[in-house]
């Protein structure tokens, strides 16, 4: 009997793990990744990357001609060195929430593009993984172009430095699979609006531009929940040598957040396409 | 469906010169009334934006910063009443800006309400000027929200302090005409927002003088305040709620910049709105 | 017979208090074309969803290639091709790119489906639009590009939900051809439709569909013979009189039903029937004497039209 190749490579996979939710079929949504991503604008490409920089020469150089310095523990560093692992941190999280909401609220609700892969032999983990793993391309290379501006800058003080680059690939991972996780309950975009609203405070307050001790206690204890603060506190400690058990602990936070995210999103695909 | 009555006609019911005197005014009114369904996100936004960046950078950084420069201050005075006029006048050109970019996308794109209303007896310039109107509307409560806000911080300081609320709406309104007879223009949104965004409103905000003086970045790169309708109203504010010295000469080239802007964006917002809806 | 490719018994699908799928029963055997004749609403498309294995059914059985779609998604998606009532091409890429990433996303090896691109182009009659952003088709170019894409897979089964509704005549034609050529190699076609011409020109066997349940079942000649008479005599009287003529009428025809803009009457003989309501000292406004069709069967069956 003649069986079609399709169904071939369907069968080879029953009585793997999670068979009905996964085809393993992350490298061909890659690839459509990279395809899209040929015929795009190039300025967009550039815009994620000049955002940090620009709040780098205004808020490191500008800002730091008022304050030349700040006192991190005992130690007294240049005010810029401060401020640009934040500003990696941050936009390893602007530009995974941006892929995963906008991007993602769009393929959901105008374009329908994942009821077309879902029609297919692969399963909703597939697509979460996928869109996912496009994000965390970008954030890595908008990291890696980012640590090339600064260390030439003398920015990096410790060699520690190298890991702030797969740091923030696991905060836009967090980031990531959680603002799928929650896009994909937006009905509206004005919803989808309260994400960006939630962002700004979360920039202000989580120890991005100063040290977060100048906070009250009780303020202290709210920031020291956000993410985005453990996220700062992550690359910052990379960046500036200061390894400790702390870096761990945040680095925990943002894989509990990934296993999060990836179960409500996959769950939520489900119910989207599946029921 | 039921039958519906022909009795007078629109040659009896509509009122064309009443129309024409007045379709701007229907036009505000219309997005105004879409607004309100927003208003309480809008206004929780607009008293929310400056509380926390008055406290996040005005008085955590800038508590670090007045320790740092002294009691000379800066420009004289504490860091938080240096910052605030300066955000003030960032809130009132990007509310009037989302206000004018927004709808005219919607209008024209979006949801093409702009040709069904042109199929009514109004012009492409009194769609214009409505949208812009209710642009002002927006500006208007942002800025008094935001005026009441930094005078809850004690960020007031001069006895003639509240001319900065008009001032600060009409910085706003200047910019916002022009971004209104761009956005007229436009065909591909993604990348205006992104190119508007990143590239314009972000290095405006950064280097228009908004968080360190101008004069404290190397000379070849203060000509970006100079262009910057941002810097021009942050100057004008500062005059205004703290007493920032400027010449009597400057208060005229300030006003004549952004006032020139504003002339320049109605105009062309007409003609675009007009030609375009033909088309 | 063979065994059915596709077998249903007693399938219901709610969404909450709403039942869109009643407990229907059906057998589709390969290579024939089966259609699903309803107005919006009679649960089609919730069905063709349980069938392309991206629904979950409520109650009921169904077993497609012999196996159950909960517990075999990926293995019966595998041969199916699915082309959902709204077009979702990927905009971001052009007609070729989506082709492509189409197959790659069953799994396909690269070269095979560099291949198979331009059969489908040609297939498609989009070979000149190969390198085109797909909104810069038309509606019909979009509509070939959705099936050309879900054959990528070769598939045994090929589900189309509405394929020609929004096209223009000349579109329809084109696709109906195309889908007359893929059942001549063997695709088994599962079609949804409320046009009843395209039930007449493509189905082999269908059911009619209201309301989540099945009406009726059979070929589309022998429902008209069951349901309806050979010929049906259409008058328009002007919209306040229909009903007032329409009841002196009733007897002198097999069935009469009055439409609120004409009045249709049911016989084997229209001509012969017109000429009796003349001789009788009526005087449509119009009349139009045609064969009985699926949309009679469907008035027949539920008192309602087909596209309200």
């Amino acid at each position: 009997m003649f069986i079609p190749m399709a169904v071939a490579i369907a069968e080879a996979r029953v009585g793997k793990r999670g068979e009905r939710i996964y085809s393993s079929r992350v490298p061909q949504l890659l690839e459509r990744g990279f395809i899209a991503f040929k015929s795009s604008t190039y300025m967009m490409v550039l815009s994620g990357f000049i955002e940090p920089v620009l709040y780098l020469l205004s808020f490191g150089y500008g800002i730091g001609t008022l304050l030349p310095t700040i006192e991190v523990g005992n130690e007294t560093i240049k005010y810029a060195a401060f401020i640009a692992p934040a500003l990696l941190a941050t936009s390893a999280m602007n530009g995974a929430i941006y892929d995963s909401t906008m991007n993602v609220f769009f393929k959901l609700n105008h374009d329908r593009i994942y009821q077309g892969m879902l029609s297919t032999s692969m399963g909703p983990l597939d697509v979460a993984l996928g869109e996912i793993g496009w994000a965390l391309i970008r954030g890595f290379a908008y990291a890696c172009t980012f640590m090339a501006v600064i260390a030439p800058l003398g920015l990096v003080v410790s060699a520690w430095g190298l890991l702030a680059i797969p740091a923030a690939v696991l905060i836009a991972f967090g980031f990531a699979s959680c603002g799928m996780a929650i896009t994909s309950y937006m009905k509206s975009f004005q919803q989808l609006e309260i994400v960006n609203i939630i962002l700004l405070p979360m920039f202000l307050f989580s120890g991005s531009f100063y040290p977060v001790s100048v906070f009250p206690v009780w303020l202290q204890n709210i920031v020291n929940l956000l993410p985005l603060t453990h996220a700062v506190n992550l690359i910052r400690g990379l960046c500036l040598g200061h390894i400790n058990l702390a870096l761990a602990g945040h680095a925990m936070y943002f894989i509990v957040m990934i296993i999060g995210g990836l179960f409500f999103t996959t769950k939520r695909l489900n119910a989207l396409f599946m029921k | 469906m039921s039958l519906i009555g022909i009795r007078q006609g629109s040659l009896q019911l509509v009122d064309v010169a009443r129309v024409q005197s007045r379709g701007a005014l229907y036009v505000a009114q219309s997005r105004i009334r879409q607004m309100m369904k927003w208003i309480w996100i809008i206004l929780g936004f607009a008293i929310a934006n400056p509380v926390m960046y008055l406290i996040s950078v005005g008085i955590g950084l800038g508590g670090l910063i007045d320790k740092s420069v002294g009691p000379a201050g800066i420009d004289g005075v504490k860091y938080l009443t240096f910052l605030a006029p300066a955000l003030l006048a960032q809130a009132a050109i990007q509310g009037t800006m989302d206000e004018t970019v927004f709808p005219t996308l919607e209008g024209f794109k979006w949801s093409k309400t702009f040709y069904s209303m042109n199929s009514t007896p109004l012009t492409g310039r009194q769609i214009s000027n409505g949208i812009f109107l209710a642009a002002i509307f927006r500006a208007t409560y942002t800025v008094l929200l935001y005026f009441g806000v930094m005078w809850g911080f004690g960020a007031i300081k001069a006895p003639h302090a509240w001319l900065a609320i008009p001032t600060a709406i009409f910085s706003g309104a200047c910019f916002g005409a022009l971004m209104q007879a761009m956005a007229g223009k436009l065909e591909d949104e993604n990348i205006f927002f992104t190119v508007l965004g990143r590239f314009v409103m972000m290095p405006l905000f950064m280097f228009s003088g908004t968080f360190f003086p101008l004069t404290s970045m190397p000379f070849y790169l203060q000509w970006i305040g100079w262009i910057s309708p941002l810097w021009h109203a942050t100057e004008l504010g500062r005059h205004l709620t703290y007493g920032h010295v400027i010449s009597p000469t400057m208060v005229w080239v300030h006003f004549i910049f952004l006032g020139s802007m504003l002339a320049t964006g109605l105009f062309f917002s007409g003609r675009i709105f007009a030609k375009r809806l033909a088309k | 017979m063979s065994n059915p490719l596709i077998s249903a018994r007693g399938l219901t699908k709610k969404f909450g208090d709403f039942t869109a799928v009643n407990g229907i029963d059906f057998d589709v055997f390969k290579g024939e074309s089966f259609g699903f004749l309803g107005p919006n609403g009679a649960g089609k498309s919730t069905a063709m969803r349980i069938i392309g294995a991206t629904a979950q059914r409520t109650s009921g059985t169904i077993s497609i290639l012999g196996k159950d779609p909960e517990l075999h998604g990926p293995q019966i998606r595998a041969h199916l091709g699915v082309v959902p009532q709204q077009d979702n091409l990927d905009m971001h890429l052009t007609v070729s790119e989506n082709l492509y990433i189409y197959g790659r996303y069953f799994g396909l090896p690269r070269k095979f489906v560099k291949g198979k691109v331009d059969e489908l182009l040609a297939f498609a009659q989009l070979e000149e639009k190969r390198d085109t952003k797909v909104e810069a088709l038309s509606g019909g170019m979009k509509r070939r590009l959705t099936i050309a894409r879900a054959l990528v897979s070769e598939p045994e089964i090929l589900i189309l939900d509405e394929p020609t509704t929004g096209l223009d005549p000349q579109a329809r034609h084109i696709l109906w051809d195309r889908l007359f050529r893929l059942k001549e190699q063997g695709v088994t076609l599962l079609i949804t439709t409320h046009f009843m011409d395209e039930a007449e020109q493509l189905c082999d066997r269908l059911i009619v569909m209201d309301k989540g349940s099945i009406m009726a079942e059979g070929s589309p000649a022998s429902l008209i013979k069951d349901y309806s008479t050979k010929e049906v005599l259409e008058l328009r009287f002007g919209s306040d009189r229909n009903q007032a003529v329409a009841d002196s009428l009733r007897a002198m025809c097999d069935r009469i039903e009055e439409l609120p803009d004409r009045v249709l009457m049911y016989t084997e003989n229209g001509e012969a029937l017109l000429e009796k309501i003349y001789a009788a000292d009526f005087h449509p406004k119009t009349s139009l004497v045609r064969r009985s069709s699926l949309e009679d069967v469907f008035l027949r069956l539920t008192g309602r039209t087909l596209i309200e």
